[in-house]
């Protein structure tokens, strides 16, 4: 600064002047704020709502969640100890978790069993939900359902036993014929799995189940959450081969074949899920031979399946749709036959596009096991609606367990879809 | 199962059926048949012998007894002597109103939720980010039943409005928000032309089409103008005196006059009532919905590519106009497929109505009515009729709509 | 019993099971359980504790008669079931007798095809409002929003009742008892209908009980009973005369505490045919001869079951009232056991 007034020449630089401090309206917090939050004035009209939106919920829901009350048996009970403050009785999750995890009728010294089920069911569906996993595990997810089956049900460990050989045999006999005529393979599976299974099931003797390591649990006496996720997980995992067949079927060039799969198809999505429930809780049993009755855990299986599966068949239709029609062309050229093509070429990346879209379908499933409350079936929804607000200690508590249901189900949820965001991402990555 | 059990008898057949592709499609389309035939009898059968020795069987004639019991919510003539099918009408319309009402408003929050989610504001985004992250991972159950169960508990009950020191009141006099529903003044007419109400109210229907013509006359005329001499007369008063001067003078001839609700007994009487189940449920489904549209609404948006915007831009048309003209219809396209089953979802999940005591023809048809004839199997067929036709028509509008707005590929 | 293989492997599965229509009498004691349909839940009449356990009067008549037939008051597979899906459950055979608090009319024991095996409670339909409503009457409920639990017959009796009055009113059907109690303690309703045990039973969990009051009209008749199938009568002989056991014993003096001894034989020829030390009634209807003795033994008489689940001492409070044995002026009557 100095040297200008002493040389002649008007101005000359010769040092940079010291970086002053960019104004406090560009930097940090200001800036950050005069951007995202107050850049117009409408902008900032918006962020003094949202602001006021925010305050308001949490200056209610803070207070009521910091007194809570977590030790009380009844809900006079905890009155009496808010003595008129504002908080929340979390004293009936406290008390009453039991059954909103397990329903009220699971025999409370079992507990350990779904909850091993429950934990096994992660490392089960990694591989097939995480495809770098070494494909040895799959092994073990073939297993599973059958493990959990005997853990959740108990009685027999036979019958589980039975079922898992049936369809061992039907594997064995798919993999012999099944490469050299795909039909012959498929029906010659189908027969060998019925002939274990009669078999097997003839060779269990009558009472095997009363005296069985682990007690035998009906299915009525599932309930709570538990039986949400059970729900959730078998029928999605029943509908998607079902699915797939039928996507298949739509895009057949038999008519007959199209035809009953798009009647199927449009007539189960053209129902509420509530009005199949309603099927299989009043219409059901009537469809039945007459000497037997199907459980009433089975029938809302069937049902749900049948419901999940047209949505699956949609999405995987998609996928079909999505291909380019050299695919399909390349698969005839190599003079490879339908099932071949199908399976070697067309279904492996159809789903791959469809896995998203299958994800989402899983978890709006998962949402409407909850409406398995309205017949009379105890889930968590259900146990809440039913014996707990029923009960003279509870009566009158709603946002305790309202909330807790919704958490529940958000952390299982968003846990999906954030699953299936991260799967979107990584299967983009293969087309750039 | 039993297809196994039969195959052709000839041996070779076979094999030509299986192997020549002239006769395979054939034969896997009668052995299909053949399946389905086997296992529609096998059902049938269990059926009617499940009917026999229940001693029951199937018979839609209850539908013409006295249903016998009372419907609130009703948008027509209905009292418990009439029949059950009359009722399972009432609900049918409660069905179609709570279906339509929440299809625009899920739409109008979806539509705002959709583009604040892509507002820099970041608190905003953030905001919708979270409301749509919560609606979509929660049943819509729980949310019906939360909603539902904050109206009445935080909603005043009519008897807040008693009294001298009470501690609710209504707004302006006119409008009253309880837990039992919100009550508006209903406007109706003094002296009308006609003796019905409905009628006047076709008149003022009648009035507003013979101006919504004369307006597009109007427009007409003035775009001709335009082309011809290249300035646009000012058609403002003249589009003001066409809707207003006809509607006001029906006003004042047949004499409209507001009737205000009034605490009476229990209740408030008189004027509009919305019932407390409609706008639970009205409400539960817009804001569960309107999540779902707000992704729908993103991913539209978000998929019309940036070169799209700039081109429109480097036209130099306004960002308002670059929205409307640009943006906007090429992100419909991609908006209203999904749009379509969101539509068909609220029309389906309004079923679950049971669960705030809302009539539709669920709690209708397949509740009061089977509880009380013990009729499931008829009613449920009914009910699923229903819904099937319903779902099927939806999809049909939407896709002829859908279908004019596709881009033409040639 | 023939079974198709696909069943065959179901019920090896623990999914599915076996109920011949012919007789469910052999179809009981061949499983080994009786699957008895209950409520999901009314306070008093069939609600789980807090352990799982049923417990309630309906679900006493349930132990009773397993009891009576397989000898184990325990030996019960408990239903729950709506108001909608029980008839279904009992006619397509998926529940061996409904005891659910379900009124007997004639369309439902003639046109379903089921038979009431007898009444184990006289209800009828009452009301519940605010004292501070300051309602002494039914009749003065003009306009009122009524709350009503769906699913029994009370949505009938009540659009009857209001039109017999020529008064206006307003229904709100709401599916369960918790919820239906919540809107009307919010003041979304001005009454809560339903059966006068019911009232009661709800009354009774409220905060300040004393606040609201039950109207002195009684609209209805509603007598609450186990029903079974039409057209298996061995069966429902012995849902009968098992809860007809019940009142006898109570009627006769044979209670819980003195079972053991009166077993043995008396000096009386009824309580010693009722308890099996003499002649073959059990045997006429299939059971063992001390049939009786052992339904007693489940939970008690008739009036120690009422005391025990929804007596004045419990939080229910009901007084007998109708229920009383004949004796003591109720509608109680048990035929002659001989």
């Amino acid at each position: 600064m100095t040297d200008q007034t002493t040389n002649s020449i008007a101005f000359v630089a010769d040092g940079n002047i010291p970086q002053s401090p960019p104004p406090a309206r560009e930097t940090g917090v200001v800036k950050w704020m005069r951007e995202n939050l107050f850049s117009s004035w409408a902008n900032s009209l918006l962020t003094i709502v949202a602001g006021l939106v925010i305050y308001m919920v949490l200056s209610g829901a803070l207070p009521w969640m910091w007194n809570g009350v977590w030790t009380t048996s009844s809900l006079s009970e905890c009155r009496e100890v808010l003595a008129g403050e504002v908080g929340g009785c979390f004293s009936v999750l406290s008390e009453r978790w039991n059954q909103l995890l397990f329903g009220f009728q699971y025999p409370q010294d079992q507990y350990w069993r779904p909850t091993l089920a429950f934990v096994l069911l992660f490392i089960a569906g990694a591989p097939v939900l995480f495809f770098d996993l070494p494909r040895k595990m799959l092994a073990f997810t073939a297993v599973y359902p059958f493990l959990a089956f005997y853990l959740i049900w108990g009685g027999t460990i036979m019958a589980p036993i039975v079922a898992f050989l049936g369809m061992g045999a039907a594997a064995f006999v798919f993999q012999t014929y099944g490469k050299g005529s795909f039909a012959l393979g498929f029906f010659g599976a189908i027969v060998a799995a019925f002939a274990v299974w009669i078999i097997g099931g003839a060779l269990i003797p009558e009472g095997a189940s009363e005296t069985a390591m682990l007690q035998a649990v009906p299915s009525r006496d599932l309930g709570g959450f538990m039986l949400n996720l059970m729900l959730g997980v078998t029928c999605v995992s029943l509908s998607v081969p079902l699915g797939i067949a039928l996507a298949l079927g739509r895009q057949s060039d038999m008519p007959l074949i199209k035809w009953i799969c798009i009647i199927f198809i449009e007539f189960v999505r053209g129902v509420p899920l509530i009005t199949l429930l309603f099927v299989a809780s009043v219409m059901l049993s009537y469809f039945f031979p007459p000497d037997s009755t199907v459980d009433l855990f089975l029938r809302v299986v069937i049902m749900i399946t049948m419901f999940s599966a047209a949505y699956i068949a949609e999405v995987i239709r998609g996928g079909l749709a999505a291909l380019p029609k050299g695919q399909y062309e390349a698969a005839d050229s190599l003079g490879l036959d339908y099932p071949q093509a199908m399976r070697l070429i067309i279904l492996p990346q159809a789903l791959k596009i469809s896995i998203p879209g299958i994800v989402n379908v899983a978890v709006g499933l998962f949402k409407d096991t909850t409406l398995v409350s309205v017949i009379s079936m105890f889930d968590l929804v259900g146990m809440i609606r039913g014996p707990i607000l029923a009960s003279t200690e509870w009566a009158g508590v709603y946002w305790e367990l309202l909330g807790a249901a919704a958490i529940l189900f958000f952390i299982v949820c968003y846990g999906i879809s954030q699953y299936s965001q991260w799967l979107e991402r990584r299967l983009a990555t293969d087309h750039r | 199962m039993s297809t196994l059990t039969d195959p052709p008898k000839d041996s070779f057949r076979l094999s030509m059926l299986i192997n020549d592709t002239r006769y395979r499609s054939l034969t896997f389309q009668a052995l299909a048949f053949l399946a389905l035939a086997l296992s529609f009898m096998y059902l049938g059968n269990n059926l009617i012998a499940n009917l026999r020795a229940a001693g029951l069987n199937i018979n839609f004639g209850f539908l013409t007894d006295t249903a016998g019991y009372d419907i609130s919510q009703k948008l027509v003539e209905y009292s418990n002597q009439d029949s059950h099918s009359r009722a399972a009408f009432v609900g049918l319309l409660n069905t179609i109103l709570v279906a339509v009402l929440a299809c625009v408003t899920a739409t109008v929050f979806g539509v705002i939720a959709g583009v604040l989610r892509l507002s820099n504001n970041w608190l905003v985004s953030k905001l919708m980010a979270f409301y749509v992250e919560i609606f979509r991972n929660i049943p819509v159950l729980i949310w019906i039943i939360i909603i539902f169960t904050i109206m009445t508990a935080v909603m005043p009950a009519p008897r807040a409005f008693r009294g001298d020191n009470a501690t609710a009141t209504m707004v302006f006099d006119a409008f009253a928000f309880t837990n039992r529903g919100i009550y508006t003044p209903l406007p109706w007419f003094a002296n009308g032309i006609f003796e019905s109400q409905a009628l006047n109210w076709l008149l003022v229907l009648v009035v507003a089409c013979g101006s919504w013509f004369a307006a597009r006359r109007v427009n007409v005329w003035a775009t001709a103008k335009q082309e011809a001499t290249g300035e646009r007369p000012n058609t403002l008063p003249m589009l003001l005196g066409i809707w207003l001067a006809p509607f006001l003078i029906l006003m004042l001839i047949m004499g409209l006059t507001w009737e205000y609700p009034a605490l009476k007994g229990f209740n408030f009487q008189g004027g509009i009532k919305i019932g407390g189940p409609l706008i639970a449920l009205w409400f539960a489904l817009s804001i569960y919905t309107g999540a779902f549209i707000a992704e729908n609404v993103r991913a539209g948006i978000q998929a019309v590519s940036k070169g799209q915007t700039e081109a429109a831009a480097a036209l130099g048309l306004r960002p308002s106009k670059v929205m409307n003209l640009v943006v906007l219809p090429q992100a419909l396209r991609i908006i209203i497929p999904p749009l379509i089953s969101q539509y068909l979802n609220i029309t389906k999940n309004s079923s679950l109505a049971i669960a705030v005591g809302y009539a539709d023809i669920t709690a209708t048809l397949g509740g009061i009515t089977l509880n009380q004839t013990g009729r499931a199997i008829e009613c449920v067929l009914l009910l699923m009729a229903f819904y099937l036709t319903a779902s099927l028509l939806i999809s049909l509008v939407m896709n002829v709509y859908n279908a004019s707005v596709k881009l033409k590929e040639r | 019993m023939k079974k198709s293989v696909f069943f065959g492997a179901m019920t090896v599965a623990g999914l599915a099971a076996g109920a011949a229509a012919a007789a469910t009498l052999d179809d009981v004691k061949s499983r080994g359980k009786l699957n008895c349909g209950v409520s999901t839940g009314l306070a008093g009449f069939s609600a789980p504790d807090a352990n799982g356990e049923w417990t309630g009067f309906d679900v006493a008549v349930c132990r009773a008669v397993a009891a009576a037939v397989l000898g184990d008051g325990n030996a019960v597979e408990f239903i729950p079931t709506t108001a909608k899906t029980r008839f279904t459950a009992l006619a397509s055979g998926e529940i061996d007798m409904l005891a659910r608090n379900t009124t007997w009319t004639f369309s439902r024991d003639v046109d379903l095809k089921f038979d009431f095996v007898g009444v184990n409670y006289y209800d009828g339909q009452g009301f519940m409002v605010p004292k501070e409503l300051g309602v002494s009457s039914a009749k003065e409920l003009d306009g009122a929003t009524v709350c009503i639990q769906t699913g029994t017959t009370t949505e009938l009796n009540l659009a009857d009742f209001f039109r017999t009055n020529n008064i206006s009113y307003e229904p709100v059907p709401i599916e369960t008892n918790a919820e239906a109690q919540q809107q009307y303690l919010a003041g979304s309703c001005d009454v809560y209908t339903t059966d006068a045990s019911g009232l009661a039973a709800t009354r009774a969990t409220f905060d300040a009980p004393d606040a609201h009051v039950v109207l002195p009209e009684i609209i209805s008749k509603e007598p609450l009973g186990p029903l079974v199938r039409h057209g298996d009568n061995g069966w429902g002989d012995v849902v009968r005369w098992t809860m007809q056991a019940l009142v006898a014993a109570e009627e006769l003096g044979v209670t819980s505490a003195n079972l053991a001894e009166m077993s043995g034989g008396t000096n009386n020829p009824e309580i010693n045919r009722l308890l099996g030390s003499e002649g073959t009634l059990g045997e006429m209807l299939g059971l063992d001869a001390d049939f009786g003795a052992k339904a007693i033994a489940a939970g008690g008489n008739y009036g120690e079951l009422f005391a025990k689940n929804i007596g004045e001492d419990t939080p229910i409070g009901l007084a007998r009232g109708l229920n009383a044995l004949w004796t003591e002026g109720g509608l109680q009557y048990a035929p002659p056991f001989r």
